[in-house]
């Protein structure tokens, strides 16, 4: 138990400490680390985590950390994930914050940072093509996800997207579940 | 009281963001610097790109630097002196309140989630919602391949072909040869270093 949420920690903390650009950002090393490595969860559990934490409020990643957290060890080990997360940013920020207050005219700090950002950009391309598989997107779904990038690009909120997602896979199930029951 | 404020403001923030870290940008100018004055709009600028250039998520970065300004700021603390220790105990108030409400939230409906997980109605729902958020990802994936991060085609030229080249190999070599992320964007700064620092290209 204790053991478990040492590792718990760690790996939130690496999370938190190496992706940059944010919450989306986090999403293949997260991936990597909870599912592959670890195998905490499976990847359709993970991808379900990322629907719910997207539909939440808050900060994503500190609502990934937090329901992985819960889902492994209970209570005590969301909280525990969810510092894991933070931990990095509270430590770098402070640092930048009492030391380096030039940091973003620096000119070797700028010069990493231009390798680094078509990086991100592949990194968050890579998961869309592996869940596809997972998520089971055929030729009778795959208008959903075009249509979701799309609405997206067209300036809708995730949390409305997912939502609606939501309440029409309720009511999807609603009506199957008639179905079955009338069938018997 | 600085400290009481920054609690109320940020439990708020995080209650009632929905849509991610940039969303969460906005929101955080609008309660600190527009309605708090706590800090100013140039403070707040310097403290988005700051928050976007490290790091862990983007909202959390913003709300622990917000809380440092805001409490080095603040002419009260300023009186009482010891700025800096008081600014470290601003930025984890702040961190902490933006997150609490959100994670008690968050665990409420993990609960539920597991419990049902393997009801017909659960199942259909993420049968929706599952193609729906790689639809997500890919839009951000797609918004992000901008100028600002690839450099301009024909006034960065080479800015854009190294970017461009960077973006396919990482791309391939994370897809099929499952290469280390943390790895590869160290040496992808690397690169960067010699490209853009060294070299001048």
């Amino acid at each position: 138990m204790k053991s478990l949420d040492k590792d718990l920690f760690v790996t939130f903390m690496k999370i938190g400490g190496f992706t940059l650009g944010g919450g989306a950002a986090m999403i293949p090393l997260m991936e990597q680390q909870v599912v592959t490595r670890h195998q905490w969860l499976t990847h359709s559990e993970f991808m379900d985590v990322m629907a719910v934490s997207q539909a939440t409020p808050g900060v994503f990643a500190v609502n990934m950390a937090s329901h992985i957290g819960y889902k492994v060890g209970g209570i005590r080990s969301g909280i525990i994930a969810s510092l894991g997360v933070i931990f990095p940013s509270l430590v770098i920020i402070l640092i930048i914050a009492i030391i380096f207050s030039r940091f973003r005219d620096n000119h070797w700090v700028e010069a990493a940072f231009k390798g680094i950002r078509p990086a991100v950009v592949a990194l968050l391309a890579v998961p869309v093509f592996k869940m596809a598989k997972t998520a089971k997107v055929t030729w009778s779904n795959v208008w959903i996800p075009f249509l979701s990038t799309a609405l997206i690009i067209f300036g809708v909120t995730p949390a409305l997207i997912i939502l609606a997602a939501g309440v029409a896979g309720f009511l999807y199930g609603l009506t199957r579940d008639d179905k079955q029951t009338s069938a018997k | 009281m600085i400290f009481l404020k920054l609690f109320i403001v940020f439990s708020y923030i995080g209650l009632f963001n929905f849509g991610g870290g940039y969303a969460m940008l906005s929101f955080i100018e609008q309660e600190v610097v527009v309605k708090q004055a706590w800090i100013s709009e140039a403070e707040f600028t310097d403290i988005v790109a700051i928050s976007q250039m490290t790091p862990g998520p983007i909202g959390i970065n913003c709300a622990t630097y917000v809380g440092y300004s805001a409490v080095v700021n603040d002419p009260f603390i300023q009186g009482v002196g010891a700025t800096h220790l008081f600014g470290i105990l601003g930025s984890i108030l702040a961190t902490i309140s933006v997150v609490w409400l959100p994670f008690l939230v968050m665990i409420w409906i993990s609960h539920i989630i597991i419990k049902h997980k393997d009801h017909k109605v659960t199942r259909s729902i993420f049968a929706i919602l599952r193609p729906a958020i790689i639809g997500l990802l890919a839009a951000a994936a797609i918004s992000l391949m901008n100028i600002e991060n690839f450099g301009h085609p024909s006034s960065q030229t080479n800015q854009f072909i190294l970017s461009i080249l960077i973006c396919l190999i990482v791309f391939c070599g994370v897809f099929w040869r499952k290469w280390n992320i943390i790895y590869t964007t160290l040496i992808c700064g690397i690169i960067g270093i010699i490209a853009y620092g060294l070299i001048g290209i």
